[in-house]
């Protein structure tokens, strides 16, 4: 019995050019949410559909995909989704960020700082920043369209009032190239800065909520504060354990039943370089 | 100088029926208006008009703008009205719970018209919220309380503080003391009152009670089924009432 | 010194819709004025418009004809054509009126009742505060209830009040409407005295009195309506 043919990178021609056209869109405003017919994809809701769309209309044969899901290679998200374009593009592969030209990534942004021929891909589950506050689309279209992000600052004051700071951690909400505010997905806010004059293309695909946007290479990125709460990263008292890195972002893996925590870059590739492996 | 904002014979049609017809009226700076009437009269309907709620089906409603400009509502971008709506207006409804964002705290309600035109100061956004709910007789510790947790008729002095803190002209009200107890009603009745004397707000208050627009307004205007009836000092038509039906209106007033 | 409030030609009767158009006629082409510093008496059988008049000038009435002129500064309003902005304006400044009752706000303090006509017209609050004690004071009221709402005062005291706001700030033009009644003599005299400063200080008043003797004691002449 023979193997169903796929199209190249699993979604047909026309399919592609649709979603190109939005990203021609997304990438001529900035930051600005453009809906997309998102398809059917042989994974649920939830486990990466907008990424992995993006990535197959980006992707052309000549391209070294990279998949990381928390910053790692090996979690089961970023096999399979680096095994579907294996299967369905045959591209080349890399754990390595410096040789990747297209990277879809879950929830992180590699340390390694990026080129001007990479794309980034992102996965996005909820790609609307005021959801949380006006739960109606109309309205929240609307205050997009007339940059009213008032609301925006009273979340950040809700922390400030709770917890004494911005308490804000992941999904840091930025204005980008001084004009619409967006979700950057679900990146620890660590990871906010490396979005600003960033040299590489960086895409937003929420295949759910069917919708693409992006930040072109170069564009000003600012995280949203207070004046007299700036916006800060987060920091770690300790080193990686393993690479002993002192500005990556850490994971915290609890060692055995008493307690027992080591600290270690999520980045996989960027500790095994810093490590000098492979 | 000219009218903070006038009405030119504002109609609002529903198919045949008209929620409200050729209504008008001028209103100055520091008057407050009245607008009574029955269920049905078109009261509310006319408010919403005037607030920039809902679009007249015919007419012109004009306001002037800080900087003296005249512009009519139905010529406005939308952009303008928001803005008008956010900063020179404020809208007080019946029901506190359409008025305030039932999801954060009191001090962010309060604060978040600062946050909407600019203000990026935690500290100073937090001091005039708790200014402000001083003046509303809030208790400043409830200051980081959910609404959820404030009786009705706290919510509805934290719907008039949160309206006020960008000091607009001119308030729109909606039977602001609707549903509330006695006593709490006298207490908010007391407040606006006092509010509206200091900051020299004008007013428009719709309510069917006569006793709320003789504390409140200096003016009036009678509505019956979408028309105004009579119109003029609220003291004359509460004791000279010229026409038919605002002479029953008045005559229908329990006494206690 | 002039007049200062014209009375021309006024005509007033109520219709009254709800007893089937019934008419009620009051007075009828009644003409009179007023000088700065004279205090005129409203005379007349019972029910037959002393208060009526009064509200008249105040524009609490409408007349069906005539006009009420009334001079504030350099420039003459009529009250029966005017907009309702410009009578709330005279009501502030130009026109006083001691109405028969007190209007009872809930949760005002008496001393704010008294100062608010000051405060009005832009009196620091302080200031105005402490004329209105003063006035307080002057007409009996104990200290221990200048903070309270009068909603529980007796009648007279609740009518003291009302007199001493109607005095508190000066008008050109005060409208009394039996300022006496419902008060001991000792109280009564203070009100004919306040009168009497009032007058001095220039105002025209129109007064409606139920007793004869005051009515001569503080009105140098009267407008019958019969």
């Amino acid at each position: 019995m023979n193997a169903p043919a796929y199209n190249f990178a699993y979604l047909n021609e026309q399919t592609k050019r649709m979603i190109r056209r939005a990203l021609l869109k997304a990438i001529a405003i900035p930051g600005y949410q453009v809906p997309f017919a998102s398809r059917e994809m042989p994974m649920p809701y939830g486990w990466g559909t907008g990424g992995v769309q993006v990535t197959a209309a980006v992707l052309v044969p000549e391209d070294t995909l990279k998949v990381i899901d928390q910053g790692a290679d090996d979690t089961t998200n970023a096999v399979s989704i680096r095994k579907f374009f294996v299967r369905t593009a045959g591209v080349a592969t890399s754990e390595r960020t410096a040789e990747a030209s297209v990277i879809q990534t879950r929830h992180r942004i590699p340390e390694t700082p990026l080129a001007e021929n990479q794309i980034l891909v992102f996965q996005v589950p909820i790609p609307e920043p005021l959801r949380f506050l006006e739960p109606r689309e109309t309205e929240t279209r609307t205050m997009h369209a007339l940059e009213e992000y008032g609301v925006m600052h009273v979340k950040l004051y809700e922390d400030i009032a709770q917890y004494g700071e911005i308490a804000t951690t992941y999904a840091y909400p930025a204005k980008v190239a001084e004009r619409y505010v967006f979700d950057p997905s679900p990146i620890p806010k660590f990871d906010n800065p490396k979005l600003d004059d960033c040299p590489a293309l960086q895409l937003f695909g929420a295949g759910r909520e069917k919708r693409i946007y992006a930040v072109p290479p170069y564009t000003r990125v600012k995280s949203l504060d207070f004046e007299d709460h700036p916006f800060a990263v987060q920091s770690w008292t300790e080193p990686c354990a393993l690479c002993g890195s002192r500005d990556s972002f850490l994971d915290e893996i609890v060692m055995d039943d008493a307690g027992t925590r080591m600290f270690v870059c999520s980045d996989t590739d960027f500790c095994a370089r810093k490590r000098g492996e492979g | 100088m000219s009218a903070l904002l006038s009405a030119e014979k504002v109609s609002k049609f529903y198919g045949a029926r008209a929620g409200c017809r050729d209504v008008s009226f001028e209103l100055w700076p520091g008057e407050v208006l009245a607008i009574v009437g029955e269920s049905g009269s078109g009261k509310t309907t006319m408010l919403r008009c005037l607030s920039g709620h809902l679009p007249a089906s015919s007419g012109k409603v004009r306001y002037t703008t800080r900087d003296g400009r005249g512009v009519a509502l139905d010529e406005m971008s939308e952009a303008e009205r928001r803005m008008l709506m956010r900063t020179d207006w404020g809208f007080v409804h019946q029901d506190a719970r359409d008025g305030l964002r039932m999801g954060v705290s009191a001090g962010a309600n309060v604060g978040e018209r600062m946050m909407a035109v600019g203000e990026r100061h935690y500290g100073r956004i937090r001091a005039t919220a708790s200014d402000w709910l001083k003046r509303v007789e809030i208790p400043e510790d409830r200051i980081d309380d959910s609404p959820w947790s404030y009786s009705g008729g706290m919510r509805q002095r934290l719907q008039i503080a949160r309206n006020l803190v960008t000091a607009p002209r001119l308030v729109f009200m909606d039977e602001p003391t609707g549903g509330l107890d006695v006593s709490v009603q006298a207490r908010l009745l007391d407040l606006i009152r006092g509010l509206v004397k200091r900051l020299d707000l004008a007013a428009i208050v719709v309510t069917h009670d006569l006793a709320v627009a003789r504390l409140l307004s200096s003016r009036m205007m009678v509505m019956q089924q979408g028309q105004v009836i009579e119109q003029g000092l609220t003291d004359q038509i509460l004791e000279d009432p010229q026409a038919p039906y605002t002479q029953l209106l008045v005559s229908s007033v329990l006494q206690v | 010194m002039g007049a200062v409030l014209k009375i021309e030609n006024l005509s007033k009767s109520f219709l009254l819709h709800q007893q089937a158009g019934a008419r009620i006629p009051l007075f009828e082409g009644l003409s009179a004025e007023v000088a700065a510093g004279e205090a005129v008496a409203v005379t007349g059988p019972s029910g037959r418009g002393k208060s009526s008049l009064l509200k008249l000038v105040y524009g609490t009435y409408r007349a069906n004809s005539g006009a009420i002129r009334v001079l504030s500064g350099s420039a003459w309003t009529d009250v029966v054509t005017a907009l309702p902005r410009d009578v709330i304006a005279l009501r502030r400044d130009v026109i006083g009126y001691v109405t028969q009752f007190l209007r009872v706000i809930p949760r005002v303090p008496a001393e704010m009742v008294v100062a608010e006509p000051m405060i009005d017209r832009g009196a620091a609050p302080e200031a105005a505060l402490a004329r209105a004690r003063m006035l307080l004071d002057r007409l009996n009221i104990p200290k221990r209830l200048w903070h309270l709402s009068p909603m529980t005062f007796s009648g007279g005291e609740q009518q003291r009040v009302n007199i001493a706001r109607g005095f508190a700030a000066h008008f050109p033009i005060l409208l009394l409407d039996e300022p006496t009644a419902s008060l001991d003599t000792e109280n009564r005299n203070r009100v004919l005295e306040l009168i009497a400063e009032a007058r001095g200080a220039g105002s025209a008043i129109l007064a409606v009195f139920h007793d004869e003797t005051e009515r001569h004691r503080a009105c140098a002449r009267s407008i019958r309506l019969d």
